[in-house]
């Protein structure tokens, strides 16, 4: 049983006369204790909406709704009533936000925003809970902490906020951390230093890693596994090396393709992918990225392309992945699970080969290599 | 922090200055003067020219302006046309009623509104909300004389519950000090005449606080929504706090920035602007004095008054600065 198990999870915001937003479309993925994992695509793709909703921490509004399941640790985090989230939250399971100047609150010292979680979760008060916080301060790799825990944000560098944000995520050692675009409102030299803390944090401790972002260097970087998402679906899984080595999804593929290259001629064109992901197809009218896909075929429209369960337990959901080498077309699938069923219905007979990170259908491997 | 008041006291020297050398003009500019006030239409030229004379209103206006400012550096505001009395007594008097309702007012306002402007954003689009956002619009379209007006009939006059005009009841011989009736009367310890004195406030520091009340609730509730939404407040949900921690720590502070903000200003308002209330309740303060003295033109009394205004305005903004900086670190004066 992985530590986070996120099953078909929807998140719908109805609107009255419009039509309903489906943010998130039956997202499943999970996170193994100690794992890296990373929740990839575009602005606008879910990612962030995914996670907020794990954490239950989606706005309250008329109209909104969560659907599926997201287990923590044999608790189903979308059950539990208020109460019992703001137990959980902080403590087992905390989360790092992307703009580090206004995620912390201007008009309080740094030092109480850091003794507040230690006061909630570890009833740790007046000098030790000081104490503790300058040792957190101190653990982040901020320097002279003690000084540091009486200023403001508005006097910290953007490093640094986001190293006191981290602080505070991990002052109660959670099991799972959850990084929505923790480096990408900072600098790059910045950025390097803060994903080398997460990563020595991550390590460390045993906490598991959730990593919610669209730049491909920071999961090439960090990730274990890979989950891409496009329009609210989870479109490909795969360990970190096979999925930048030969990635099936279109998207994924058009991902990849898009990273500037410093061996490209001058003035040659970056390849980005056309159009952009509003402009798309709901997913019950067929693939949502069909629009925008070089590899678009017939099948593409009409009805939603199924998981596809791959060699070495990769997953896509496309009905004309790219090639891979050693395969002949179709000839890596393991099994195909039809768009409405659930992940965790399918019999693990079904997949002859190799395990796939698919939840419900058994561990991933663990050793990358294999591919 | 010493260093910033003392300057901001400072720029009010000559702020006074220009205002004064400008109302001066001003008010001598319009038609007709004291003469007119008191001699009617049928005075003689020769009557009026004597009158004006012996209030030295004949000289050119650059050195009526000089004694001006001569008496006032001694804080002297000259002698009222009207009353014979010396302005400052007249305000010594007349200005801590005013202040006493317009402190009244804004406590009400404050003390409701805040409150109210925060469940109302907690509760956005249910009844509380709605109840409060309209109540708030007819709390400024409703005239503050026609509000005092119902006020008094209802519960002063066939209600009883309060009493419908003055200050204070004579018949207490309550003695004076200040001339701010509820302080005297905690000062010599005269509880009744300082009760009844806070007694005669109620009625009208209802009716003056409508205005600034339902400004506060509607401020108040548009800068919660705004927090709400704020990243940090996320951040605060997210490390797990009590929702009395995240709401009191970080959304109700970082929210009174524009509240204080109007709050300063509508102070200035109140002061200036409770002559109907007054008229109303027949309450000695400033304001229904300063409405006569316009009628007179009664040149000292308008002055003082307008100057001392303009002190308090300042004051209640300096104040309303300083505020800011205990509320935001990132507007700490220097």
């Amino acid at each position: 049983m992985a530590l986070l198990e996120v099953e078909d999870l929807s998140v719908t915001f109805a609107r009255r006369g419009q039509r309903t937003v489906h943010a998130v479309d039956g997202v499943s993925f999970s996170v193994d204790a100690g794992e890296v994992v990373g929740l990839v695509g575009e602005s606008g793709c879910g990612k962030s909406v995914t996670s907020l909703a794990i954490m239950g921490l989606l706005p309250k509004q008329p109209g909104l709704a969560v659907g599926g399941k997201a287990v923590f640790d044999g608790t189903d985090l979308l059950q539990l009533d208020d109460r019992s989230r703001r137990d959980i939250r902080g403590r087992d399971i905390a989360m790092i936000f992307q703009d580090p100047l206004s995620s912390l609150n201007p008009v309080i010292p740094i030092g109480l925003q850091v003794t507040e979680v230690l006061t909630r979760h570890r009833g740790m008060k007046g000098a030790a809970a000081e104490k503790e916080a300058a040792e957190l301060l101190d653990r982040v790799g901020i320097p002279d902490p003690r000084r540091r825990l009486k200023e403001y944000p508005h006097q910290l560098s953007g490093g640094m906020r986001q190293r006191a944000l981290i602080a505070m995520a991990v002052a109660c050692q959670p099991r799972l951390l959850i990084a929505d675009e923790p480096t990408t409102a900072l600098d790059v030299t910045i950025q390097a230093q803060i994903l080398e803390l997460l990563k020595g944090l991550v390590r460390d401790s045993d906490t598991a890693l959730l990593m919610i972002t669209h730049d491909l260097g920071v999961v090439a970087g960090m990730c274990d596994t890979v989950n891409v998402l496009y329009a609210g679906r989870v479109v490909e899984t795969a360990r970190r090396r096979p999925l930048f080595r030969e990635p099936r999804h279109p998207y994924t593929v058009g991902l990849l393709g898009s990273v500037p290259r410093l061996d490209a001629g001058r003035g040659e064109r970056l390849n980005a992918i056309p159009g952009s992901v509003r402009d798309v197809l709901p997913w019950p009218d067929g693939c949502a990225f069909a629009p925008r896909c070089e590899r678009r075929v017939d099948a593409c429209v009409g009805e939603p392309p199924a998981l596809v369960l791959a060699h070495h337990g990769r997953s896509y959901r496309c009905v004309n992945p790219a090639p891979v080498a050693g395969y002949a077309p179709g000839d890596d699938v393991r099994a195909v699970v039809p768009t409405q069923a659930q992940p965790g219905s399918v019999p693990a007979q079904a997949v002859p080969d190799d395990p796939p990170t698919v939840p419900g259908l058994g561990p991933a491997p663990r050793e990358e290599e294999s591919a | 922090m010493f260093r910033f008041i003392v300057r901001r006291l400072l720029q009010l020297i000559p702020t006074l200055f220009g205002l004064s050398l400008l109302l001066f003009i001003w008010l001598r500019r319009l038609p007709g003067g004291p003469e007119t006030a008191i001699l009617g239409e049928r005075g003689t030229p020769e009557m009026r020219a004597q009158i004006r004379r012996s209030m030295g209103l004949d000289e050119p206006i650059l050195v009526q302006y000089g004694r001006f400012v001569r008496r006032l550096i001694r804080l002297d505001l000259g002698t009222s046309t009207s009353t014979k009395r010396s302005v400052v007594t007249e305000f010594l008097e007349r200005f801590p009623g005013t202040v006493e309702l317009s402190i009244t007012a804004m406590v009400i306002a404050v003390g409701i509104g805040i409150p109210l402007g925060y469940l109302a954003a907690r509760r956005r689009g249910r009844l509380l909300d709605h109840l409060s956002v309209g109540g708030s619009l007819i709390g400024i379209c409703i005239p503050v004389f026609f509000l005092a007006f119902v006020l008094k009939a209802i519960f002063a006059e066939n209600l009883g519950w309060f009493p419908s005009s003055g200050r204070q009841d004579p018949t207490l011989g309550a003695t004076r000090i200040t001339n701010f009736f509820v302080l005297d009367g905690l000062m010599t310890r005269e509880w009744d005449a300082a009760a009844d004195a806070l007694w005669h406030l109620v009625l009208p520091g209802i009716a003056l606080a409508s205005i600034p009340l339902a400004i506060i609730v509607r401020i108040t509730r548009a800068s919660v929504l705004e927090v709400l939404n704020e990243d940090f407040v996320r951040t605060a949900e997210a490390k797990g706090l009590t929702e009395r921690t995240v709401r009191g720590r970080h959304v109700l502070r970082n929210s009174m920035l524009p509240v204080v903000t109007s709050i300063g200003l509508q102070t200035g308002l109140l002061l200036s602007g409770a002559v109907l209330t007054e008229t109303v309740f027949a309450f000695s303060g400033i304001g229904a004095f300063v409405a006569e003295a316009i009628g007179q033109r009664d040149y000292p009394v308008l002055m003082g008054f307008i100057l001392i205004i303009a002190v308090v305005y300042v004051l209640v903004n300096l104040l309303v600065d300083l505020s800011y900086s205990f509320i935001d670190p990132r507007v700490r004066v220097r």
